[in-house]
């Protein structure tokens, strides 16, 4: 009944979903509510010398018209960002709405509040808003360029910051003594990232009680809280409750606050009365913060045995128009640290700047920092395989870190606490067949195929901590997390977590851990997330955390339970308590069959007629933070096989073998589900996905028709296996999943489509154009197998 | 300008006054507080919102609710009896088709679609039939496996 680690059992919150009886913020309807629309900008930067509002206001059903100085005058201040790259960082205001200026396409103007959504809608377009277009950048190189157009005029150049990591001079020394050099110039395009369900948010202020309640499609309630009452509007913390009820997945773009909250926020308490904005799909493409987008060079060198000796990486990633609330952390302590990966590279140095552009803002998006640090790598490797006339596998297998080698110190700050890379290259070669597979490719590439592999082993590092180092590396906040077990006298019990479920299906996989401790049944266990009034903090889920850091806090809380109930039950069965075992939901004397329930326990501790009252408490019930003493390092091994078209370029996955190290599992379905949707996102950036922006700043993939994510018809099969290396540090043993497939994935099919093709790169996303092109070209040059 | 509809929704008459502009989905979710029909997109692609409009499936975004005057419509709420499951329910639940949900509604009811025309369908028509549905979250893996095994239990 109650060994419910390591088992697949059925998701409890599925039963809502699929009868549709799901609760999500647009579904949310309250009395008197109204509706809003925002004005957004048709510009990617221009001054505002008017705003005219009035005919709006006379459109019918129109409660209220606001701009931006109404809500500066109101002395609600900008939306700050979360991290503090360096003291220099330049950081401009970023308003709920716009005030002089606009700054990218879909920066807000102006919100026309209405009784009904058609009718804010209607009004909406008769708010006049004078502009004065201004030259525009949303290109990199050229925001840098002299005399290129300001997207700040306190931004000079338009950096915000500086950052570097790792020693320049021993990098630079052992790249001058390289046998062998392998450069990349890399473009990491920017990714949309296209939750399925839009951004919605109501505001609900209670005039009587001066109660707000904001519901939001956030992954982090507590933190949009945290930012919204400390740092915007003043508003008195223990007024304002956020609920993120069911939200239609994250991803990383539903981390961020948002202007929209912090609107709707201070909109219901100026009409009194509800307001909620739900986004049409064309709004998230301009206002939800989008990721990636590094333009990189990187060159890495090798010893004549091919050991790789040094690594050197000058990074410009685009923030956008403004710092989102992680943004400068992404490209920087996300990214810059992950630059050993499985390798023993001895020097590493990089260095990023942020850089402004009149683009929608930038911040985490699945992986966020990881991918592209992971991409770079896995890309030198398998380029330095072909240069030297390595295997792909052998080389990175001589240049891991070995296991008898952890802790292992990185040159870039980290410190790996465990993992056996090779363990999990074995089992992908084994899954795959390798050699098999290399003669099969012999034979079709006779015939006229072209089949290539790929490789990935990466190295991911998930749950930031511990706080004191969040702190000193930038982040403006502590990343614990709590979580609180209320047993009740019938000994059912709710757990209380400060993450968030949006999709990774903790109802089910924390039930299992509680029961599992207790002994009790699953369906005696049930989980509460998404509502800061019933739950103590939280820091939300992100940067794969959940299990890590909020599951160590339930089991924290778990053994107060249980150090509490195992005193009760001392008292009850008159014994000491080191005599006691806890067995099958009860309590025994060793050796006897004197024993007590976990459920006549709970009903002792709420009606403690006999009860050591001198030395315990009544009641049932403890809250624990769990402050981690590091990250956790997931790793594995992908492999990519593809088969291209040669006439038309088309590339289709053959096979795809992912073997991830997670650790120890607790609901194996659910971590294989997690890691299928991680590859698909990693396959959408190499095969499909791409914002573009013209050179005015317009997005032209500002639709589903225009910006492509994975279809059920463009990807195979996943052949998903693991090895388990537990995490030595937390007591669950436990990593993370969510954005290991992601990681992994982008590299291992631009290696394999390459390998197919015979090019040494393809610029993602490789549509069948790009890769018909590089077949022509490396036909031409004469170096391609085709 | 209003006009008035009769249509049949999961086998209860309703009568309502909406306006021509109104859509389909936004008649079932906001009019007839039926929510479990979503929209993800507004450009007809992502297929959130699709339902049965006299027994064939229907993304609810590209239809106005007057167009479907005198239909019978059957959203996620009503595509199974009391308190039972739809096999297709059933399915997307043991084989792990969903993470989120909110592409879920839209899936099964495109699937039903499918397996009523092709009981025995490939992984390929599969795959194929759901273009018109997006999932962000389970890389369609467990989505094609519970339409699988769906179709298995339905033969």
């Amino acid at each position: 009944m109650s060994d419910y680690i390591g088992t697949s059992v059925k998701r409890v919150e599925d039963q809502r979903f699929i009868t549709g009886r799901g609760r999500y913020t647009d579904d949310i309807v309250l009395p008197n509510m109204t509706y809003a629309c925002f004005v957004r900008s048709p510009y990617a930067h221009a001054r505002i010398n008017g705003i005219d509002t009035e005919e709006a206001r006379n459109r019918p059903g129109v409660v209220a018209v606001f701009t931006g100085q109404d809500i500066v005058d109101d002395g609600i201040n900008p939306i700050p960002t979360g991290w503090q790259i360096g003291e220099d960082m330049k950081e401009p205001p970023h308003h709920t709405l716009a005030v002089d200026k606009v700054r990218h396409v879909g920066d807000g103007v102006a919100v026309v509040i209405a009784e009904t959504k058609a009718a804010a809608q209607d009004a909406a377009e008769h708010v006049h808003i004078e502009y004065e277009p201004l030259p525009a950048v949303a290109d990199m190189n050229e925001a840098l360029a002299d005399g290129a157009p300001l997207v700040h005029d306190d931004a000079p150049n338009n950096v915000s910051f500086h950052w570097e990591l790792g020693d320049k001079a021993a990098a630079d020394a052992a790249l001058a003594a390289a046998h062998h050099i392998t450069t990349y110039e890399i473009v990491n395009q920017r990714l949309i990232p296209n939750a399925i369900e839009p951004r919605a948010v109501i505001g609900d202020h209670n005039v009587a009680t001066d109660d707000l309640t904001l519901y939001t499609s956030s992954q982090n309630p507590h933190l949009i809280r945290l930012l919204l009452c400390a740092f915007v509007t003043g508003l008195p913390e223990h007024k304002v409750r956020v609920i993120s009820p069911d939200v239609g997945g994250g991803f990383g773009s539903k981390i961020f606050h948002y202007p929209e909250e912090v609107f709707c926020a201070w909109a219901t308490r100026k009409i009194g009365r509800p307001v909620k904005w739900t986004a049409e799909r064309s709004e998230s493409f301009v206002t939800d913060a989008q990721g990636r987008d590094h333009l990189t060079t990187a060159e890495m060198g090798f010893d004549a045995d091919g050991k790789i000796v040094g690594l050197r990486v000058d990074t410009a990633a685009n923030m956008g128009a403004y710092l989102s609330t992680f943004a400068g952390g992404i490209p920087t302590w996300l990214y810059g640290t992950l630059l050993a990966g499985q390798y023993t590279t001895p020097a590493i140095y990089v260095h990023t700047q942020g850089i402004f552009t009149n683009t929608v803002p930038v911040d985490a998006l699945r992986g966020a920092g990881r991918p592209e640090a992971t991409f770079l790598l896995e890309r030198l490797m398998d380029l330095a395989a072909k240069e030297m006339g390595r295997d792909p596998a052998g080389l990175r297998r001589m240049n891991f870190i070995q296991p008898d080698q952890f802790p292992y110190d990185t040159p870039v700050v980290l410190q790996y606490d465990s993992g056996n890379y090779e363990a999990a290259l074995d089992k992908a070669l084994d899954i795959l067949d390798y050699d098999a597979f290399r003669q099969q490719q012999q034979q079709a590439r006779a015939e006229g195929r072209l089949i290539g592999i790929g490789f990935s082993t990466y190295i991911e590092a998930c749950g930031i901590a511990p706080s004191a180092v969040a702190g000193a590396i930038g982040a403006r906040a502590g990343l614990y997390d709590s979580g609180m077990l209320r047993v009740h006298p019938t000994g059912k019990v709710q757990v209380y977590t400060g993450v968030h479920s949006h999709g990774q299906g903790h109802e089910t996989t924390f039930a299992q851990l509680v029961a599992h401790h207790l002994q009790i049944p699953m369906e005696d266990v049930e989980l509460v997330h998404g509502d800061t009034a019933q739950i103590p903090f939280g820091m939300g889920t992100y940067g794969s955390r959940s299990l890590a850091v909020g599951g160590s806090a339930i089991y924290r809380a778990l053994e107060k339970v249980l150090g509490k109930a195992r005193k009760i039950a001392a008292y009850k069965l008159e014994a000491a308590e080191e005599d006691l075992e806890y067995v099958g939901g009860q309590f025994t004397v060793k050796g006897t069959d004197r024993s007590v329930s976990f459920g006549d326990i709970a009903l002792t501790a709420y009606v403690p007629h006999d009860y050591p009252i001198e030395e315990l408490e009544p009641g049932l019930e403890f809250n624990a933070f769990y402050d981690p003493k590091n990250f956790t390092f997931p790793f594995g091994t992908h492999i990519c096989v593809v088969e291209v078209d040669p006439d038309t370029g088309e590339v289709e996955i053959l096979r795809y073998v992912a073997v991830d190290d997670v650790g120890e599992v607790i609901n194996p379905m659910i971590v294989d589900g997690q890691v299928h949707g991680g590859i698909a996102h990693g396959i959408g950036q190499a095969l499909f996905e791409g914002a573009v922006y013209d050179e005015d700043g317009q997005l032209l993939t500002g639709t589903f028709m225009d910006y492509t994510i994975p279809r059920a018809a463009d990807l195979p099969m996943f052949e998903v296996d693991r090895t388990v290396t537990p995490c030595p540090h937390n007591p669950l043993g436990v990593k993370g999943a969510g954005e290991t497939g992601t990681i992994a994935s982008t590299p291992a099919v631009v290696n394999a489509v390459c390998d197919a093709v015979g090019a040494r790169d393809i610029q993602m996303p490789m549509t069948s154009e790009r890769v018909w092109r590089a077949i022509h070209a490396a036909r031409s040059s004469g170096d391609g197998q085709a | 300008m209003s006009q008035t509809i009769h249509v049949t929704v999961n086998g209860a008459a309703r009568e309502a006054e909406v306006e021509p502009r109104m859509l389909l989905v936004d008649f079932l979710r906001q009019t007839l507080s039926l929510t479990g029909t979503h929209v993800g997109c507004d450009t007809s692609q992502c297929g959130a919102c699709t339902v049965h409009v006299d027994g064939v499936s229907v993304k609810a975004c590209t239809m106005f609710a007057v167009q479907a005057d005198g239909s019978a419509i059957t959203t996620i709420e009503g595509l199974a009896g009391d308190g039972a499951l739809h096999p297709l329910q059933a399915a997307f639940r043991e084989e792990h088709g969903l993470q989120c949900g909110f592409c879920t509604p839209g899936m099964i009811m495109a699937a039903a679609d499918l397996l009523a025309r092709n009981p025995s369908s490939s992984e390929g028509e599969i795959r194929h039939a759901l273009e018109g549905n997006y999932c962000r979250c389970t890389g369609y893996h467990n989505i094609v496996k519970a339409i699988q095994n769906a179709a298995g239990q339905m033969s």
